[in-house]
């Protein structure tokens, strides 16, 4: 049965669809009540569907909120705690390196002091004292009658040049002092030098310590506002988190960009030792070599680091008594010594390979042109080999970068989830919005539909009424003639 | 605990290598075999020179692991005498470039050293190419026909054998022109066609390169 059989009512089509139309319009108007409940109600479930939704995903976003900012705030106690312990690790070095010398440094200086106070008595200078019998010679010179006696005359003149003399002599001897009291004042020097630079030493000891305090101070507000769970820590963390995740991805991606360079040294050899026609989960099992070796380097980079206390991805490793600590470390700087050094040698085999391959190639092509060894090649193979050696070390590393992207990686996830959800919401309430007002839509078309029947009816009711009210009025006035 | 950690390891070292063995894919699903079958009839063999680029050009793009044979089309070439040089590469590439050359070397003493033959068995070459890429186990089979496709078959020899070419493709390298092809090209186009539906019928695909410049695409399979 096709739809021409049921839909041809008569021959005609226009007619047929006319007819359709007169039976689709009067069963529509007959079912208009139930269709118009049956219409809302759906709507109305799929609202309050959408709604509880809604509300639950908000909460659901509320949580992961919190969630965020408990995480947040743990991360930055612990970074902010890390802080702290390493700047009284520094102040405790400062202190027992500078201050665990301050009693010699003292004693020092005492010694310098009492050097310098001796030998500033030693320097006195004390004037020569006159002599005692000049008294005696003016008591004579006063005598009355003694001017012109020429006996006095000889004896003051005797006097006089004995008088010279003796002043002669003790300008000398005040010379001769005063050379060796500046010569005890140039010994002097090394001391006031060494006093002054023995303070200096101080000063700079103690000016590090106050900076260090400084530093200690900012860092013991920000764990305050850490502790107090205030929003500008938290502002702060997240957007410190977000740019340790881009800067850590863009460093990342660097060492992804050596470890390719890497990969690239070391693929080709290692057919040469596992066989170039190995295939495992459809790749070469030359390739899957080298990527375990560059991963197995990144691994013991990561150890190595974390022995150093470098990063603290693995708590255990860390936890190790200082013994085992160090012992870990030679072992994965030995085993990665050795991986660069297997590196080096591919990275050579690779060249030696590279060539066999060309010369091949060549006399398969019958090339006719004689090739000339490059004099200068020794330099590309050195630096495959240097490659080789230093890019393992340098893949070490990356074990600080991967430690801050996963730290902040997990904040990252949260601000998306929060973004997820909350866009969630919007859509989930949207939707609901849309299902409640398409319900009054649908009701409106449903009866556009079965606009005829609707039309008539409400003539029919008007009519009605106008017939009742007239009535009703012919009444009244036949009861008030009445 | 130390006991078990030990006891733990023993057993699970051999798991694991159990599925990594598992995890690993035989190698002669991504290998290649390709047998080629040159014609050394007639005037024809002045054209091996252009035989011997193509061989060369085989060789320089196989890698370890692929299989490559030669052989002559003579009066009777269903057989293994009729291979001039075989080889399955190595897995260390540094040996596969060292085959390659001794097989450039064995195919140049043998270009120096051939003499025509008198009849043309191209049916008995591709069934001993057959045979052979059967017996290698490659991941793709190629068989290379190097002649003028003119069969000429000694007395008795018995050749309206269907071929079963599954999974092998046929290409034809440079089907020169006979001259009677040239006083009617019918003849020529007959006998492309011919050898087309037999391979068709056989299972295999079927593709001619006469321009020995294009090369590249004679090892797609």
């Amino acid at each position: 049965m096709q739809f021409n059989d049921i839909f041809m009512l008569t021959s005609n089509p226009i007619l047929s669809g006319f007819a359709w139309f007169i039976i689709l319009t009067i069963a529509l108007y007959i079912a208009r009540i139930h269709a118009h409940k049956a219409i809302q109600s759906v709507c109305r479930v799929f609202h309050l569907a959408m709604r509880l939704t809604a509300q639950s995903v908000m909460r659901a976003e509320k949580r992961m909120i919190d969630r965020n900012k408990e995480v947040l705030l743990s991360q930055g106690q612990e970074a902010a705690e890390r802080i702290i312990e390493r700047e009284f690790h520094r102040i405790d070095a400062t202190v027992q390196r500078d201050l665990s010398e301050y009693p010699s440094l003292h004693r020092k200086l005492s010694e310098e002091i009492l050097k310098i106070d001796e030998d500033y008595k030693e320097s006195t200078d004390v004037p020569p004292a006159p002599p005692a019998w000049v008294k005696a010679v003016e008591a004579v010179a006063k005598i009355p009658g003694v001017k012109g006696d020429p006996m006095v005359g000889n004896v003051l003149e005797d006097i006089h040049q004995s008088l010279i003399k003796a002043n002669t002599k003790a300008t000398e001897e005040y010379r001769k002092s005063s050379h060796l009291r500046h010569q005890i004042l140039n010994k002097m020097m090394p001391h006031w030098r060494s006093v002054s630079q023995t303070l200096e030493q101080v000063d700079k000891n103690v000016t590090s310590l106050l900076q260090r305090s400084t530093t200690i101070d900012r860092h013991m507000k920000e764990y305050e506002d850490i502790q107090k769970q205030s929003d500008r820590a938290v502002q702060m963390l997240s957007s410190s988190s977000l740019t340790q995740f881009f800067i850590s991805a863009f460093v990342l991606m660097i060492a992804a960009g050596g470890a390719v360079i890497n990969f690239n040294l070391i693929a080709r050899p290692m057919s040469e030792m596992v066989g170039g026609t190995s295939y495992l989960m459809g790749y070469q099992t030359s390739h899957i070599a080298a990527l375990v070796i560059i991963l197995v380097e990144i691994a013991m980079g990561l150890f190595l680091m974390e022995s150093m206390r470098i990063t603290r991805l693995f708590p255990v490793i860390g936890a190790l008594n200082d013994k085992l600590r160090v012992r870990m470390i030679w072992i994965t700087f030995g085993f990665l010594l050795s991986l660069a050094c297997i590196e080096a040698g591919l990275a050579y085999m690779r060249e030696l390979l590279m060539q066999d391959a060309a010369a091949t190639r060549a006399l398969l092509r019958d090339d006719t042109i004689e090739v000339v060894e490059s004099s200068y090649l020794w330099i590309t193979t050195a630096a495959q080999m240097g490659l080789g050696f230093i890019l393992p070390f340098v893949l070490t590393f990356v074990a600080i970068p991967l430690e801050s992207f996963i730290h902040s990686l997990r904040s990252v996830i949260g601000i998306l989830v929060v973004a997820f959800l909350r866009s969630l919401t919007w859509l989930l309430r949207l939707m609901g919005n849309i299902a409640k007002f398409s319900g009054k839509m649908l009701v409106n078309i449903y009866d556009l539909m079965i606009f005829g029947p609707l039309w008539l009816e409400r003539s029919f009711k008007a009519r009605t009424k106008h017939e009742t009210k007239k009535e009703k009025n012919v009444d009244t006035v036949h009861y008030s003639s009445l | 605990m130390t006991k078990f950690k030990i006891y733990l390891s023993v057993i699970l070292l051999p798991v694991m290598l159990s599925i990594l063995s598992a995890c690993s894919e035989p190698p002669a699903k991504n290998t290649r075999g390709v047998y080629m079958l040159m014609d050394t009839s007639g005037t024809y063999t002045k054209e091996l020179i252009q035989a011997q680029k193509v061989i060369n050009f085989i060789l320089s793009n196989l890698n370890p692991g692929d299989t490559f044979a030669v052989a002559r089309v003579d009066t009777g070439s269903f057989s293994e005498k009729d291979i001039i040089a075989k080889v399955t590469f190595e897995d260390r590439p540094s040996m596969a470039n060292q085959q390659k050359r001794a097989f450039r070397d064995k195919i140049d003493s043998f270009v120096k050293s051939v003499k025509p033959s008198r009849y043309t068995d191209i049916t008995g070459g591709i069934l001993q190419g057959i045979e052979y890429l059967n017996e290698a186990e490659v991941g793709h089979n190629l068989i290379l026909i190097f002649s003028d496709l003119k069969e000429d078959l000694g007395k008795d020899y018995i050749r309206d054998i269907p071929l079963q070419l599954n999974n092998v493709s046929v290409v034809a390298l440079n089907v020169t022109k006979l001259r009677s092809d040239n006083v009617d090209p019918r003849e020529y186009l007959d006998r492309m066609a011919e050898w087309e539906s037999k391979v068709h019928s056989g299972g295999g695909t079927w593709r001619v390169v006469n321009d020995m410049e294009r090369l590249e695409n004679i090892l797609t399979f």
